[in-house]
């Protein structure tokens, strides 16, 4: 019985990770070993992908571009959501649930929907490829999801701290800073992640958003498979490279996974 | 839950979101709103045509093909992915080393852009040269994504379970792992079989996380474009043409504005009431 509980995650996760496998497998490919044969593991072993990606502005140009309005949505997205989340959790208020329902319909919108409207509206504000247009289009879906996260775990936050707080005498914000943001900073750290993620995994308003400037690596990819027919080998490359970043910042909110998959709400 | 107490100040707490999310949401939706009543011919001429688009597209074939797909798959990886991920969470390690080792594992292909997960499995799904079209070409089946209505169907399949079955694992774990010893410990003393703790113990616990799973399953898949797009393209022919991609294909690809902006509506309006349904319910249980 032991053996068999154990059988099911194993097999699960080398389902997982054969894919993964296989991308970083072509990555080291030449080209010519991609199309020739079939082959478990690279013989001949090459950097080239890598080399040229690291080497090519318009390649590594990509990845800073995704990091820069990613690292500027997370930082947008928490902060205007902590307050919010706040409210939502400590006071009632006028039309409260509406509101909040308003804000998670928003992450119901399919960003196709959003598309053509996004594209005309960042151009008629100047902001059309700019890191700043992408930040802010994906508050769209990330702020809801951030109050979302925060607000739960803020509920689990007693009264009593706020509370004591106040006849301690600190004034509302020094409270909010000082007492209380330390006290949820797991929560926190949930949110941002999965503002990170969000933001990171989402192509369709990021490459309609964008044309040069701050154009990311994912769409810098699409043009790449269609146009320079099929350099497997480079896309393999550039794909694993953008594994990378995910992998280190699950690293980095592993014992808080779990519970900020449950929105704090367990 | 704590006790709220009513203060009509907290608006202001608020209002940043509000305004954030206002410029994103309202000013594009009323462009929508806008663009599904009226006909353009270009040079920004419109021209009033009430409820036309609406009928055409609810009317239209192509729409109910594409709805019908939509359906099918949501409801094919909703079946998959949530006894799956609950089957799988029950059997991993609970607590230590392997526990930790499980999540940041199963956690990686959520982190991992859409493009690449479909790109990904291009190449991993590629006749002769993918792994596996490589080993299920060579077991005798004639497999061929690019080709076969149905191959391309199992490949989006797998690869939606593939990259989406962890949120449901992590949910339900996060679920089970807030259930205390002592529920156990009473179990064991009642001499409960697996199935009566499972029933009667472990669903019951984690029907508040199910529902979010169910909820973000739901509304993803229902919008889903990258992966299948980048995997397929909608194709071969039409058979994998979600609602998704076909949207983009008529107000990017064709520039029909009227008819997209309704599809736009529609879409919207339904994946809004299926999921006001779920949230209504979620609601109520964390009341009781």
């Amino acid at each position: 019985m032991k053996r068999i509980t154990w059988l099911v995650p194993t097999l699960y996760i080398i389902f997982l990770m054969l894919p993964i496998y296989w991308l970083i497998n072509m990555s080291f490919k030449t080209t010519n070993e991609i199309l020739g044969t079939f082959s478990l593991w690279p013989h001949n072993f090459t950097l080239d992908n890598y080399i040229k990606i690291f080497t090519d502005r318009t390649w590594y140009q990509g990845y800073i571009n995704s990091i820069c309005y990613v690292v500027l949505n997370t930082l947008i997205s928490v902060t205007a959501a902590l307050p919010a989340a706040y409210a939502f959790s400590r006071y009632k208020f006028l039309g409260d649930k509406h509101l909040f329902f308003w804000l998670l319909t928003n992450r119901m919108a399919p960003p196709a929907v959003f598309a053509l409207p996004f594209f005309q509206l960042y151009s008629a504000s100047g902001l059309f490829d700019t890191y700043l247009a992408v930040a802010l289009a994906h508050c769209l879906f990330n702020i809801p999801l951030a109050v979302w996260i925060l607000e739960g775990f803020m509920s689990g936050v007693p009264r009593e701290l706020d509370e004591t707080a106040y006849v301690d005498g600190y004034s509302f914000w020094r409270f909010f800073i000082k007492i209380f943001l330390p006290s949820i900073a797991a929560g926190i750290g949930v949110a941002a992640f999965f503002c990170f993620m969000f933001s990171w995994v989402e192509l369709l308003l990021a490459k309609t958003l964008t044309s040069v400037e701050a154009k990311p690596i994912a769409a810098t990819m699409t043009r790449t498979a269609s146009t320079a027919g099929y350099e497997l080998g480079l896309l393999s490359a550039a794909g694993t490279l953008t594994i990378i970043p995910g992998a280190f910042v699950i690293y980095f909110v592993r014992n808080y996974i779990a519970k900020g998959f449950a929105l704090g709400r367990v | 839950m704590i006790e709220r107490i009513h203060n009509q100040k907290a608006w202001f707490m608020v209002l940043p979101v509000i305004l954030l999310v206002a410029f994103n949401a309202v000013i594009p939706l009323m462009t929508v709103v806008n663009y599904s009543v009226q006909e353009t011919f270009g040079n920004n001429v419109f021209f009033w045509e009430g409820l036309k688009w609406y009928e055409q597209v609810l009317h239209s074939e192509r729409f109910h093909a594409s709805m019908t797909r939509q359906i099918i798959f949501t409801s094919i990886i909703l079946l998959i992915e949530i006894p799956l991920g609950i089957a799988i969470a029950l059997t991993m390690p609970r607590k230590g080393l392997g526990a930790t080792l499980c999540l940041v594992l199963m956690s990686l292909p959520l982190l991992i852009p859409w493009n690449v997960v479909g790109a990904m499995w291009n190449i991993f799904a590629l006749p002769e040269i993918g792994f596996l079209g490589h080993v299920v070409n060579s077991m005798g089946i004639d497999y061929n994504f690019t080709q076969q209505p149905i191959s391309a169907w199992v490949t989006i399949i797998a690869m939606d379970v593939w990259h989406w079955t962890s949120l449901v694992v992590l949910l339900s774990y996060a679920g089970l792992s807030a259930i205390p010893e002592a529920f156990y410990h009473a179990a064991q003393i009642d001499t409960a079989t697996k199935w009566q703790i499972f029933r009667y113990i472990q669903l019951p616990k984690m029907k508040h996380v199910l529902t979010i799973a169910i909820l973000l399953r739901f509304m993803d898949s229902f919008m889903i474009y990258t992966e299948p797009f980048v995997l397929t393209g909608g194709g071969p022919g039409n058979s994998t043409t979600f609602l998704s991609i076909d949207l983009v294909k008529i107000a990017l690809g064709q520039f029909d504005l009227g008819p997209a902006a309704a599809m736009s509506l529609i879409y919207f309006l339904i994946v809004l009431l299926l999921c006001w349904v779920f949230y209504t319910l979620m609601m109520r249980n964390e009341a009781r």
